[in-house]
C-alpha cells in the first residue's frame, strides 16, 4: 500500500470521478441504467479511497500533511503539483466525497426537467473533482484550478435543470426565469472574488524569496514575517474577496438565496453542503496561516460582519414564506457562525469552525434534500399552503424534524458543537484582540442562535403541524422511498455520532489546529 | 550568404502558392486546390521542425535582416498551424459560394507567407513588406463575396484603415530611419543606447508613430473602429483569420520592434501601451456586451484580448532582465492560446450558422437540445476566452496577471486590477452565448429535426476538433504550451 499513501490514495480520490465523467459520456444518452449505475460506481470508488485514506491516516501526527505528493506541473510558472491532507482538510474531503455518492443515490428517480440523466451526472462528476481537488491542493495555482472547476458544473446544474418560474426583477425590466438570473449571478460573484484572489496568489509569489505558489513554504514565511505593512494589507484583502464571497459573509451573500432556491435540488444540496466551505476552508489553510498579521488585524472586521451575518441571516429566515429560500438564508447565519469560530483565532474557535462546516454540510444537505422531495409532492414550497406534513408523511416529516432540530443546535446532535464553541471562542479570543468587540459579538451572536431556533420552529409549525389543509386532503402521498431514504439516513446518523461523539471529527482536527494557532499566533 | 535550410519554410511555402495557383488550371474538382495548399501548409512545418531540432545556432542571413531562432520558429509554427485551421473553416464555405474557390486559397496562404517572413524579420524594411505581404491579400479576402453590400463595406474600410495604418508605420520608420541612420533592429539599437537618443523629438515620434501603426494592426483602441465592422462582414473564415492570424502577425511586429530595436527607450513605448492595453480591455468588453451578432461580439472580444496580450508590454519600462522575459513570455503565450480558442470559436459560430443559417446570439438557442456535441463544443471555446479553469485560456490570463504583477509597484497592480475586472465583464457576454445555447428553448422558426439532421462539414469537424483538443490539454497541462513560450525567452537577450 505504499504506493497509495504516497499520493495515489489522493489522487484517485480526486480524479476518479472525473474519469468516471469521460466513461459517462461516451455510453449512449438512452441507456439510463447504464449512465446510473457508472456514475455511482464512481462517485462510490472515490468515496471508498477517501475512506481508505482516513484509514491510513495517522492521527498522532494530525499537523504535517500527509499521504501526498509533491510533482512537477506547470514548470514554467514554477507551479507544482503538490497535494496533501492533514487533520483540517481529511474530514471535509471525505464529507465531499460522502455527499457526492448520497446526491447520486437520491437522484436516481428524481430528475429535474428537462430531464437528461447523462449530462446531469457528468456534471455532477466534474464538480465532484473540482471539490475534492480543493481540499487536498497544496499548491495555489493548483488550489485556484480547482477552486474554479467547481464553477462551471454548478452554473449549469442551476441554468438547465433549475427553477423556471418567472419574476420579474427590481432593476430589470422584464420578466426572467429564476435559473437564468441564479446561474449567471452565481458566477459572476464567485468570478468576480476569484479573479482578485488570483491577483493576490501572484502577489505572494513575487514577494516570496525564492519565488514559490507553495503553500507549506509560503506559511513558514507568513511566519517569518515576509508578508506585512501595505503589501500584507492588499493581499488579504484580495484573499479576502475571493473566499468572503464564496462563503458567503454579508455583504457579499446576495447571490446564496436565488443560487440555492434556484437550483435543483441535488445542486443546492452540493452548494450548501461543499462549495459554501471552499471559502472558509481557503481562510484556514490560506489567509490564516501565510498572513497571520494582517489576520489579526482584520479579525475584528470579520468578527463585525460574521455577526451581521448572523443576524441578518435569522432576520432574513423570519421573514420567508418559500421553505427552500429559509433554508438557503439560514446558510448565511450559520456560516456566519464558522466565520465568527475563525476571526477568533483561537483554537477553540477553529475548532468550532471546522466542526461547524461539517455539521452544516450534513445538515443544511439534508434540509436540502427534504425540501427538494417535499417540492416533489406538493408542486410548491409556500409554507402557508403546507402544513400537517407530519400525518400526510411520517417519516419524511420526522426527518424534517430531526434536521430542524439539528440546526437550531439542539446539543446532542451535530450543529451544537459549532455554533457553542464558536461562541465561547469569542469570549475569549487570541491575545491582543479587542476583548470588547469579540464579547459584543459572542452575546448577538447568541441572540442569533435564539432567533435560528425561532425560525426554525416556525417553519417546522407551519410546515410539519397543524392540521392537513383541505388542498392536500383528498390526495395520496407516498412517504419516503427507498432512494430518499438511502441518501438520508447515513445524513442522519452522522448528525447523531457527531453530536454525541464530537471526537469523530476533533480526533482528526484538534492537533492540527492547535499546533496551526500555536506556530502562527504563539 | 543565404542558407536554404534556414528559407525552407518559406520556400515550401512559395512552392505551394505557386502549385495552388497552376492547379486551377487543371480540370479537376476545386477541392483539391484546397487539398493542396493544406498538404502545402502541412509539409511547411517539416522544416520548422527540422530547424528547431537540428539548429546549433541562431542562422543569420542578409547582414542581420532575417534571422531564424526559437521565437521566429514557434511563431512560424503558430502562422502556419492558424492557416491550416482557417483554410480548413474556409473549404466548406467557398466551395458553396461555387466562385473563384483556388484563388481564394491563393489569397490566404500569400497572408501566411507574409507571416511567416515578419516572424523572421529583422529590420524595418523586411518587417514591412512581410507585413504588407499579410494584408494585401486580406482586403481581397474581406470582399469576398462580391454582392453582398456589407462584405464591400468590410472590404473597403479595412482597406482605407489600412493604408492609413501602413502610412503611419512607413512614416514613423522613416522618421526613426533618419534619428539613427541604421534600419536593422541591431543597429537601431546600438545607435540609441550610444547616443541617447531617448530626448531627441524626431526619434520619439518616429517610435510613436510605429506603435500607432501597429496598433491599427493588433486594433488596440482608439484604433480598432475597423475590426468589428470588417469581421461582421468578411466571410466568416476570412473573420477568423484576421482576428488570429493578422492580428498575431501585429503583434508579432510590434514585439519585435519594441524589445528588439527599443528596449533602451522602454520607458517612452511603456506608458503608452500600458493607455493602450486599459483601453482596448475596457472598450473591447463594455461594447461587446451589447451585441448581438456573434460574429461582431467575437469582433470586440478580440479587441479586449488584444488589451489582454498588450497588458505585458505596458509594465516593461520598470522592468529589467528576468521581468522584461517574463514580460516576452506571457505575450507570446497568450498569442498561441488565443489563436486556437478564438478559431475555435469561429469554427463553432460557422458550424452553428451551417444549421440554422444565422449568426446572432439567438440563433444558438436550443443547441443543446439537437446538437449536444456542438453545445459543449460552444461551452469550451466561448468559456476558454472567459479564462474559466481547466481551459486553456485560464493560463493565457495566469501569465499575463504574472506578467504585470512582477513589480510590485502600483501602476501595475493598476493594470492588473483593471485587467481583473475586465475578465469578469468579459464572462458575462461570453456566458450570455453559452447561455442560449444551453438553456434557452429552439426557436419556434427553427426546423429543429432537419436542423439536427443536417451535418457538420468534415473540413469544420477537423478544424473543431484541433482546437477542442488544444485548449483542454494546454488547460490540463499548460507546461506543454508554456515549453515554447518558455523558449522564446532568450530572444529578450542582454538585459
Amino acid at each position: 500500500m505504499e504506493w497509495f499513501d504516497n499520493g495515489w490514495g489522493l489522487s484517485l480520490t480526486v480524479f476518479l470521478p472525473l474519469v468516471g465523467a469521460a466513461v459517462v459520456m461516451a455510453l449512449p444518452r438512452r441507456n439510463e441504467l447504464a449512465v446510473k449505475s457508472t456514475a455511482l460506481v464512481f462517485a462510490s470508488l472515490s468515496l471508498l479511497t477517501s475512506i481508505i485514506v482516513a484509514l491510513r491516516f495517522d492521527y498522532g501526527d494530525t499537523s504535517q500533511f500527509q499521504m501526498g505528493t509533491d510533482l512537477a506541473w506547470i514548470e514554467a510558472i514554477s507551479s507544482r503539483f503538490h497535494i496533501g491532507v492533514d487533520g483540517i482538510s481529511l474530514p471535509l474531503l471525505v464529507l465531499s466525497t460522502a455527499i457526492t455518492v448520497l446526491s447520486v443515490i437520491y437522484s436516481w428517480n428524481h430528475w429535474p426537467e428537462p430531464h437528461n440523466p447523462k449530462a446531469f451526472l457528468v456534471l455532477m462528476l466534474v464538480l465532484a473533482t473540482g471539490m475534492a481537488g480543493t481540499f487536498v491542493a497544496l499548491d495555489l495555482i493548483l488550489f485556484f484550478v480547482f477552486f474554479e472547476v467547481v464553477l462551471l458544473p454548478m452554473y449549469f446544474m442551476i441554468g438547465i435543470w433549475g427553477d423556471r418560474t418567472k419574476r420579474r426583477l427590481a432593476g430589470l425590466g422584464v420578466e426572467v426565469e429564476m435559473r437564468l438570473y441564479a446561474s449567471i449571478k452565481f458566477f459572476l460573484f464567485t468570478l468576480f472574488g476569484s479573479a482578485f484572489m488570483l491577483l493576490g496568489f501572484l502577489a505572494l509569489f513575487f514577494k516570496a524569496e525564492p519565488n514559490t505558489f507553495d503553500m507549506v513554504a509560503l506559511s513558514e514565511l507568513g511566519r517569518a514575517g515576509v508578508f506585512t505593512g501595505t503589501f500584507g494589507f492588499w493581499v488579504f484583502a484580495a484573499l479576502f474577496l475571493g473566499f468572503a464571497v464564496k462563503v458567503p459573509m454579508w455583504p457579499f451573500h446576495t447571490w446564496l438565496p436565488d443560487a440555492h432556491t434556484a437550483a435543483p435540488t441535488v445542486g443546492s444540496v452540493l452548494l450548501a453542503a461543499i462549495l459554501l466551505k471552499l471559502g472558509t476552508y481557503g481562510f484556514v489553510r490560506i489567509s490564516l496561516p501565510i498572513l497571520p498579521q494582517q489576520a489579526q488585524d482584520w479579525a475584528p472586521a470579520i468578527a463585525i460582519l460574521a455577526v451581521i451575518s448572523i443576524i441578518y441571516g435569522s432576520l432574513a429566515c423570519l421573514a420567508q414564506t418559500d421553505v427552500k429560500r429559509l433554508i438557503a438564508f439560514s446558510s448565511v447565519g450559520h456560516m456566519g457562525f464558522v466565520m465568527l469560530g475563525i476571526a477568533t483565532l483561537t483554537d477553540i474557535g477553529i475548532n468550532a469552525a471546522v466542526i461547524g462546516m461539517v455539521a452544516h454540510g450534513i445538515i443544511t444537505g439534508l434540509l436540502f434534500f427534504l425540501a427538494g422531495s417535499m417540492q416533489h409532492r406538493y408542486h410548491t414550497r409556500e409554507m402557508s399552503r403546507l402544513g400537517g406534513n407530519m400525518k400526510l408523511m411520517p417519516v419524511l416529516g420526522g426527518i424534517l424534524g430531526f434536521t430542524a432540530m439539528a440546526s437550531l443546535g439542539l446539543p446532542g446532535l451535530a450543529g451544537f458543537w459549532g455554533e457553542f464553541m464558536a461562541l465561547l471562542g469569542s469570549f475569549n479570543p487570541l491575545d491582543g484582540l479587542n476583548l470588547g468587540v469579540f464579547r459584543t459579538a459572542m452575546v448577538l451572536g447568541a441572540v442569533g442562535t435564539v432567533l435560528t431556533a425561532g425560525y426554525l420552529l416556525w417553519m417546522l409549525q407551519r410546515v410539519n403541524l397543524g392540521e392537513v389543509p383541505a388542498e392536500w386532503a383528498s390526495k395520496e402521498f407516498h412517504d419516503a422511498d427507498g432512494f430518499e431514504l438511502a441518501a438520508w439516513v447515513p445524513l442522519v446518523l452522522a448528525t447523531l455520532i457527531i453530536g454525541i461523539w464530537p471526537k469523530a471529527v476533533f480526533g482528526a482536527t484538534n492537533d492540527a489546529v492547535v499546533s496551526l494557532v500555536e506556530r502562527t499566533f504563539g | 550568404m543565404i542558407d536554404y535550410h534556414g528559407l525552407a519554410p518559406e520556400i515550401v511555402l512559395a512552392v505551394t502558392i505557386a502549385a495552388v495557383l497552376l492547379l486551377d488550371l487543371v480540370p479537376i474538382p476545386k477541392y483539391w486546390t484546397a487539398v493542396a495548399g493544406l498538404t502545402g501548409l502541412f509539409a511547411t512545418v517539416v522544416p520548422i521542425l527540422t530547424l528547431g531540432v537540428l539548429r546549433d545556432e541562431t542562422i543569420t542571413m542578409l547582414g542581420g535582416s532575417y534571422v531564424v531562432d526559437d521565437f521566429a520558429l514557434i511563431l512560424k509554427a503558430l502562422f502556419v498551424a492558424t492557416g491550416f485551421i482557417s483554410l480548413l473553416l474556409a473549404v466548406g464555405f467557398v466551395e458553396s459560394d461555387r466562385y473563384y474557390q483556388s484563388e481564394f486559397y491563393f489569397l490566404l496562404l500569400a497572408s501566411v507567407l507574409g507571416a511567416v517572413v515578419m516572424a523572421s524579420s529583422r529590420d524595418l524594411l523586411t518587417m514591412f513588406i512581410g507585413l504588407e505581404l499579410v494584408t494585401a491579400p486580406s482586403f481581397l479576402l474581406a470582399g469576398w463575396r462580391k454582392g453582398d453590400a456589407r462584405s464591400n463595406e468590410a472590404a473597403l474600410k479595412f482597406f482605407l484603415v489600412g493604408v492609413l495604418s501602413a502610412t503611419i508605420l512607413v512614416f514613423g520608420m522613416s522618421l526613426v530611419y533618419g534619428a539613427t541612420g541604421e534600419i536593422t533592429f541591431e543597429g537601431i539599437r546600438s545607435v540609441v543606447a550610444a547616443a541617447d537618443l531617448g530626448g531627441e523629438p524626431v526619434f520619439v515620434l518616429g517610435l510613436l508613430f510605429i506603435i500607432v501603426g501597429f496598433g491599427f494592426k493588433v486594433s488596440a483602441v482608439p484604433f480598432h473602429f475597423w475590426a468589428p465592422d470588417t469581421y461582421e462582414g468578411a466571410p466568416i473564415p476570412v473573420a477568423a483569420y484576421l482576428s488570429v492570424g493578422s492580428k498575431a502577425a501585429g503583434f508579432v511586429g510590434l514585439l519585435a520592434v519594441c524589445y528588439l530595436a527599443f528596449p533602451d527607450v522602454r520607458d517612452i513605448w511603456g506608458p503608452a501601451i500600458w493607455i493602450l492595453a486599459a483601453a482596448s480591455m475596457t472598450v473591447g468588453n463594455l461594447v461587446a456586451l451589447r451585441q448581438n451578432d456573434v460574429v461582431r461580439l467575437l469582433g470586440y472580444s478580440s479587441v479586449a484580448h488584444g488589451g489582454f496580450i498588450l497588458v505585458p508590454f505596458a509594465m516593461a519600462a520598470v522592468y529589467d532582465g528576468a521581468g522584461l522575459e517574463e514580460a516576452f513570455f506571457a505575450t507570446v503565450t497568450y498569442l498561441l492560446i488565443y489563436a486556437f480558442m478564438n478559431l475555435g470559436a469561429f469554427a463553432v459560430v460557422m458550424a452553428v450558422a451551417d444549421k440554422t443559417g444565422e449568426s446572432d446570439v439567438g440563433s444558438f438557442a436550443g443547441l443543446f437540445g439537437y446538437a449536444p456535441g456542438l453545445a459543449t463544443a460552444v461551452a469550451l471555446f466561448f468559456f476558454s476566452l472567459a479564462g474559466i479553469p481547466p481551459l486553456a485560456g485560464w493560463f493565457a490570463k495566469l501569465v499575463m496577471f504574472r506578467a504585470v504583477l512582477n513589480d510590485t509597484g502600483t501602476w501595475g497592480a493598476v493594470l492588473a486590477a483593471i485587467a481583473a475586472l475586465n475578465a469578469v465583464i468579459a464572462f458575462y457576454y461570453y456566458a450570455r452565448v453559452v447561455k442560449t445555447a444551453w438553456m434557452d428553448p429552439a426557436p419556434e422558426t427553427l426546423a429543429v429535426p432537419e436542423a439536427a439532421a443536417r451535418p457538420l462539414a468534415p473540413s469544420l469537424g477537423l478544424a473543431m476538433g484541433i482546437a477542442v483538443v488544444a485548449v483542454i490539454l494546454v488547460g490540463i497541462f499548460p507546461q506543454l504550451l508554456a515549453f515554447f513560450g518558455d523558449a522564446t525567452k532568450a530572444v529578450a537577450f542582454g538585459f
